[in-house]
């Protein structure tokens, strides 16, 4: 069933593929196309590109500066590209969970992983997607993915991943 | 003042668990449960007390008649209780042995410094109960301060024992004690996660629950009877309910987004829930039987960590609105227009505020530089005090005497429970070789207090 899925999705993407790409208005952010890969241009059944390594849209973590929740430039073409994968797929939906690194308390660590998360969930509402494909939540620091008590670890524990429906 | 390092090993004997089986909802909701019976959860806290009270009451506690004979030494609780508390220090018997007051030879006592001396004797009675007579006894004065008999069931004899010592530390602090209250906590070990209950001496320690996701926040109900917490199980936040005797258990806050910081109200009925489904992370209340969601908080920002006063009219909680996470207070009914008082002003992060029992003061962590340690500010002067000065303090918790606050920090990395009175002379380690241990709570005073 999933495969038939995806064979479906590769098929409705490589027909989005060849439009013209238009960017979205909002604040003059610019959606690129970057966000699929030669082969599904083509057409062909593929790989599903929220796991294709060669797709951005397997790209999934957005990361922040300490006390930071504003989505960094860099970040935001990825954010952006999912945000368009779920305009064109209604029935995709995604999680969007915040992190903070651990220092501080536990639970105003989950309220700052909470504003992480609002933020990608913004800036995808922004470009046009709908908040009902939307949940965004906190791990707070709960679910660290570095266990070191250093600088390193705690950037890469001031997060926000996106996870789709499934996974 | 004399520095006394007691290291005490105390081990967990589990009378019952109450761990929930597997099983599957038909909303599709799979929860995953460790069904653990069988399994010893190996739960051993060490406590290691520092320290002491600036003036120190010499006690001398003589080993009850007969109580070698039974399978609970009274008199080792006892006496195990009152050093704990940093205002007693222990004198030996020296080979003196009354049972009875009229046994009792006071310039004996007198020449070993014993302001107080605490004796008695224990019969088993026919029945399998066992009765415990004790007397304590003003040295000085030569006077009978407390003359009292329990009679218990010999699994009873913990429980009679901490009673006892409730009586001896009431009778000579005027304060209230709270030997007989429990402590609540979250052990981690590996990628479980444990809820557990102990005696606030760290023995009899049951696990209410354990998930392989993070449990946090957790709050006693002001009855005892149920602990509000917050779980990862649904792979995001949620409050939850359970009641500590059958381990039944309700979602009370799942709704969009993130639900955690479960506070109660004095009364037990409602409970303050941070929530993050109008934007953000706000305060909203909740009755108890997650009815009538009502929003508290009005900032565009972080608004997190409440906590109810005694009185119920008022609830502190942790809030970025002016730029830094700081303590503010607002009236229970929100305030006509959601303003708030600042409260902390020291630093820029204070977070994590508990009211004490008698809503004079509160304890909370305060940033210092890199370190996180726990403070407490009075409500009328408004002065601040800090308590600690370890690396990485955080969830304070004031026993419902408001003496001692129950905090978990680290040592060497790894996660344990620390206490220090209010007075910040006396300090405690608590600590469990298996796992991490966070998350503390210390319970309400029992209700027969």
């Amino acid at each position: 069933m999933k495969r038939i899925l995806s064979v479906v999705l590769v098929i409705l993407l490589s027909a989005c593929a060849s439009e013209t790409t238009k960017p979205t208005v909002e604040e003059g952010y610019q959606a690129e196309d970057a966000s699929l890969s030669a082969a599904d241009k083509a057409g062909g059944p593929t790989l599903n590109p929220l796991t294709d390594p060669t797709n951005i849209l397997s790209k999934r973590s957005v990361y922040f500066d300490f006390d930071k929740y504003l989505v960094r430039d860099e970040y935001k073409s990825m954010v952006l590209a999912h945000a368009r994968y779920l305009r064109e797929h209604a029935n995709a939906s995604v999680r969007l969970e915040g992190s903070a690194d651990e220092r501080g308390s536990r639970e105003y660590n989950l309220a700052l992983g909470q504003r992480r998360a609002d933020s990608v969930k913004r800036v995808m509402t922004l470009a046009g997607t709908n908040e009902n494909q939307i949940e965004s939540v906190s791990l707070g620091e709960e679910k660290p993915r570095a266990i070191g008590h250093n600088e390193a670890s705690w950037a890469e524990n001031r997060r926000a991943d996106i996870r789709y429906q499934g996974e | 003042m004399t520095n006394i390092i007691y290291r005490c090993n105390v081990f967990f004997s589990r009378i019952g668990s109450m761990q929930i089986c597997l099983r599957q909802f038909s909303c599709c909701i799979f929860i995953v449960f460790l069904c653990l019976i069988g399994t010893p959860l190996h739960a051993a806290l060490n406590i290691e007390i520092f320290g002491g009270g600036a003036t120190q009451i010499p006690i001398a506690i003589v080993p009850f008649a007969a109580e070698e004979k039974l399978k609970q030494n009274v008199t080792a609780v006892v006496a195990s209780d009152l050093h704990r508390s940093g205002l007693f220090r222990l004198v030996a018997s020296s080979g003196l042995v009354p049972h009875d007051p009229s046994e009792i030879i006071f310039p004996n006592w007198q020449i070993l410094g014993a302001d107080a001396l605490v004796i008695g004797s224990t019969k088993m009675l026919p029945n399998g109960r066992v009765e415990v007579r004790y007397s304590l006894v003003d040295v000085a004065r030569q006077e009978l301060l407390i003359s009292d008999i329990e009679t218990v069931s010999v699994k009873y004899l913990r429980a009679a024992a901490h009673r006892i010592a409730d009586n001896i530390y009431e009778k000579l602090t005027g304060d209230v004690g709270v030997f007989s209250t429990r402590i609540a906590y979250v052990v981690k070990q590996g990628k479980k996660y444990a809820l557990q209950v102990a005696d606030a001496d760290g023995f009899n320690a049951r696990t209410a629950i354990e998930y392989t996701q993070p449990i946090i926040s957790l709050a006693w109900s002001p009855d005892g009877t149920k602990i509000a917490y917050v779980s990862f199980e649904n792979k995001k936040p949620v409050v939850h309910i359970q009641t500590l005797v059958t381990g039944a258990r309700k979602a009370i806050a799942k709704f969009k987004g993130s639900n955690s910081a479960p506070a109660w109200s004095p009364d037990g009925k409602r409970l303050a829930v941070v929530l993050s489904i109008r934007g953000g992370s706000q305060i909203f209340l909740i009755n108890a039987d997650g009815t009538g969601l009502k929003r508290f908080s009005k900032s565009s920002g972080i608004d997190t960590e409440p906590s109810f006063s005694p009185d119920g009219q008022s609830i502190i909680f942790t809030s970025d609105r002016g730029g830094s996470p700081q303590i503010y207070r607002m009236p229970v009914t929100g305030g006509a227009s959601g303003v708030a008082e600042r409260l902390t002003f020291e630093g820029s992060y204070n977070v994590s505020p508990q009211y004490r029992h008698d809503g004079k003061s509160f304890t909370f962590i305060h940033r210092n530089g890199t370190k996180f340690n726990v403070a407490v500010q009075d409500l009328d002067t408004r002065q601040v005090q800090l308590l600690t000065d370890s690396r990485f303090d955080e969830s304070p918790s004031f026993a419902p005497n408001g003496k001692i606050i129950l905090y978990a920090t680290e040592i060497r990395g790894r996660g344990i429970l620390a206490a220090v009175s209010s007075d910040g002379r006396t300090r405690q380690r608590l600590s469990d070789q298996s796992g991490d241990i966070r998350e503390p709570a210390w319970g309400p005073l029992p209700k027969w207090r």
